[in-house]
């Protein structure tokens, strides 16, 4: 399956000369209609060193007439003979809307509060490398999961892999009806956090914030940000996620965040190539043309 | 000159209104109904007269939708009162009631009558207007009631924008009592729904799409209620989609409120499941609710607390439509529907046949005080002769509308119309198009 393939990616990224010639020839093209610096490169290093010609494409959404360009552009890179478009958008749906207008491969990258598939299978790996399985691991996603699709992608994921699944966070910032995604949910981080396997941090996102979902950064990282004292209560050896990008002293604790003891928030972007060259690989292999 | 007569025989006659349903004939003359009844053509069919043999066939009063957009004028190309015309008549709709927002909204008497001169050119179905509440549909200065409602104006309503300022609503209850009109909400509080592009739950945050929750509805309706007591006003709530709005009513009609309210086809016959994977052609405002909420409506219907069903006809072109969810335009097409989906109700054993048509004809003319939805001497000849069990498939191609977004296209339905009937004129015969 997917995550073995990235397994043996790992240990290629990890080679002097990384590059394979598997996708010799062929084009993926970065199509990412919100900025992004670590998921761009990470699909474009993935690209590359599979052997593929790639392309990033960034389109300012505020330049573009909404909808409207997301599906002329997709026509165009299409009528090009793009094999694999790999698409982030600010709107949920937006990605799939797009895939059914084209012919080549579509990846979701992210969009908007809906799904981020390929950063929950570089969580799984990067659980898998360190703990040898995820079924039956205690997972806590905490934080700012309304505005979330890392947490949605990672809680489809962990769930079916048979992993028990807790969210923590205040109630405003958590979608209605949580608790019907097969999820155990908690207000409270350390009731949420006891013997917990692994504590995973989302971002923030604060850009949203105002005042709105929770009253202050402050108040935020005093009931809700990641510190050694609320970690205690987790498992000994509990390890700590973050997707990035951090907001340090928000919602994790700078010096926590940097102990290679416990986090490995690293470990997760070098996982992100392994994985998304596992992706682009299994995506390819039925095109037309593909002897293999 | 010779009168123009009309004789339907071998008729099912059905007039919800009197509770008429018996086997018969109608005799159309001039453009009214002359007589109706059993043993009417006894004695044989007046001279002259065009004879519509309708084959044991339920006649009914035409369909009276009280909740259309014509999108005429301003975005023609979306709809026009012509091609509306067509739609209705397809649909054995004969009077429609159409929305203010039109461009320039309908918030003067010039504009209204704009409307009212275009729909007598078209000659299809009688148009009626609503006119806004308040200028340019902002919610603050409210408009002309008087002299609009002497010009025709039925009612007054925003349209699709709720009165969300409390002491605009209250001046505006107050003010159109002076004149008996009503003043029709789209009971949904705003601060409530900013963003929100589906029904609150659990399908919106699996989608990762912000909320419309039911209980915005609610909260409208009751503080609207407080207003209705206060001032004594006619009010009536458009839309009404959720079980707590439904009882909310209920609980106001009991206490002797003279309130009404209407719900449109897909709150009955669709669930928020119909979003399924962002279809766009599912999104509506107020937005298809979950189950409980659709059963509750379906008993609103059945209790008579829920007094008319209305198309809800929003016509939208695809570049409104073919969008990232969020950004996608609200509304579904539904006057070629409203007639099977009605009938649902019938043939899900919710309602008898007849009780299901007055949803549609006579209690919708009534809440409005318009002359339509009864057979009856000296009536207007505005009847549609339906087939009620025939099946048949919607289909989007075959749609008159112009614009085609409707979340119903492939499904198997009941009953549809054979004839429609305008002033003893028929202005669609099915199978019979040019």
């Amino acid at each position: 399956m997917l995550l073995d393939l990235a397994d043996t990616y790992v240990e290629q990224n990890r080679k002097p000369n990384k590059a394979l010639s598997l996708l010799q020839g062929r084009t993926v093209i970065n199509l990412f209609f919100e900025s992004s610096t670590r998921t761009r490169t990470s699909f474009e290093l993935a690209g590359k060193r599979l052997g593929a010609d790639v392309i990033n494409m960034s389109v300012s959404t505020s330049s573009i007439k909404k909808g409207e360009t997301l599906i002329d552009t997709a026509m165009t890179l299409n009528a090009m003979h793009t094999d694999v478009l790999v698409v982030r958008h600010s709107e949920s749906g937006a990605v799939k809307l797009l895939s059914e207008k084209v012919n080549c491969a579509v990846m979701n990258a992210g969009d908007g509060s809906h799904e981020h598939p390929t950063q929950a299978l570089l969580d799984a790996l990067t659980i898998r490398r360190r703990r040898g399985k995820l079924q039956g691991l205690t997972v806590a996603i905490c934080g700012d999961v309304l505005h979330s699709r890392v947490a949605r992608s990672n809680i489809l994921l962990l769930h079916t892999m048979g992993a028990r699944v807790r969210v923590i966070g205040p109630p405003t910032l958590l979608p209605s009806a949580i608790d019907r995604f097969g999820v155990e949910v908690f207000h409270d981080m350390r009731e949420g956090l006891a013997d917990c396997d692994i504590v995973m941090m989302l971002r923030l996102q604060t850009e949203r914030m105002q005042g709105r979902y929770v009253p202050s950064v402050r108040e935020y990282f005093h009931f809700f940000g990641l510190d050694r004292e609320k970690l205690a209560v987790a498992r000994e050896d509990a390890l700590v996620m973050h997707p990035g990008p951090m907001n340090r002293g928000v919602e994790i604790d700078s010096e926590l965040a940097d102990d290679i003891n416990r986090s490995v928030i690293r470990e997760q972007v070098e996982m992100g190539v392994a994985v998304r060259m596992a992706a682009i690989d299994l995506l390819t292999r039925d095109l037309v043309g593909n002897a293999a | 000159m010779s009168k123009y007569r009309t004789a339907y025989l071998n008729a099912r006659l059905i007039d919800p209104s009197s509770g008429l349903d018996a086997p018969g004939g109608l005799l159309a003359e001039d453009g009214a109904i002359a007589d109706l009844g059993a043993g009417l053509f006894a004695d044989g069919v007046p001279d002259g007269a065009e004879v519509v043999d309708c084959g044991g066939m339920v006649l009914a009063p035409g369909l009276v939708d009280i909740r259309v957009q014509l999108r005429d004028p301003g975005h023609e190309h979306m709809e026009d009162i012509g091609s509306a015309g067509l739609a209705a008549a397809a649909g054995g709709v004969t009077t429609m009631v159409c929305l203010p927002n039109t461009e320039p909204v309908i918030d003067n008497v010039a504009v209204l009558e704009f409307v009212a001169r275009r729909a007598r050119e078209v000659k299809l179905a009688k148009i009626h207007c609503y006119a806004a509440t308040t200028r340019g549909m902002k919610g603050n200065e409210l408009t002309e009631f008087g002299l609009l409602g002497e010009a025709g104006a039925v009612a007054f309503t925003d349209a699709e924008t709720a009165i969300a300022d409390a002491k605009t609503m209250q001046r505006a209850l107050s003010y159109a009592s002076t004149f008996g009109h009503i003043i029709m909400q789209h009971p949904e509080e705003p601060a409530l729904c900013d963003g929100g592009a589906m029904n609150s739950g659990e399908i919106a945050s699996r989608l990762g799409l912000s909320g419309l929750p039911p209980v915005a509805e609610v909260i409208m309706i009751e503080r609207d209620l407080r207003l209705v007591e206060a001032t004594g006003g006619r009010w009536h709530a458009a839309h009404v989609s959720t079980a707590a709005g439904v009882e909310a009513i209920r609980q106001a009609k009991e206490r002797g409120l003279k309130v009404t309210c209407d719900t449109a086809p897909h709150y009955f016959a669709l669930n928020e499941v119909a979003v399924g994977d962002y279809r766009t052609f599912a999104k509506v405002r107020p937005p298809l609710r979950g189950e409980d909420d659709r059963q509750a409506i379906v008993e609103g219907l059945r209790d008579g607390t829920i007094d008319a069903i209305a198309s809800d006809h929003s016509p939208h072109d695809q570049d409104s439509k073919r969008l990232p969810f969020a950004q996608a335009a609200f509304g579904i097409i539904g006057l070629e529907t409203l007639l099977p989906l009605t009938l649902e109700l019938y043939h899900n054993k919710h309602l008898p046949l007849s009780d299901a048509l007055a949803l549609i004809t006579s209690k919708p003319a009534d809440l409005l005080d318009l002359k339509a939805g009864r057979l009856a001497k000296g009536a207007a000849a505005d009847l549609v002769l339906i087939a009620p069990d025939r099946p048949w498939k919607i289909d989007e191609e075959a749609f008159r509308s112009k614009s085609k977004n409707s979340p119903f296209d492939g499904r198997p339905v009941q009953g549809h119309a054979l004839r429609t009937v305008v002033d003893g004129r028929a202005i669609f015969i099915h199978g019979n198009e040019g």
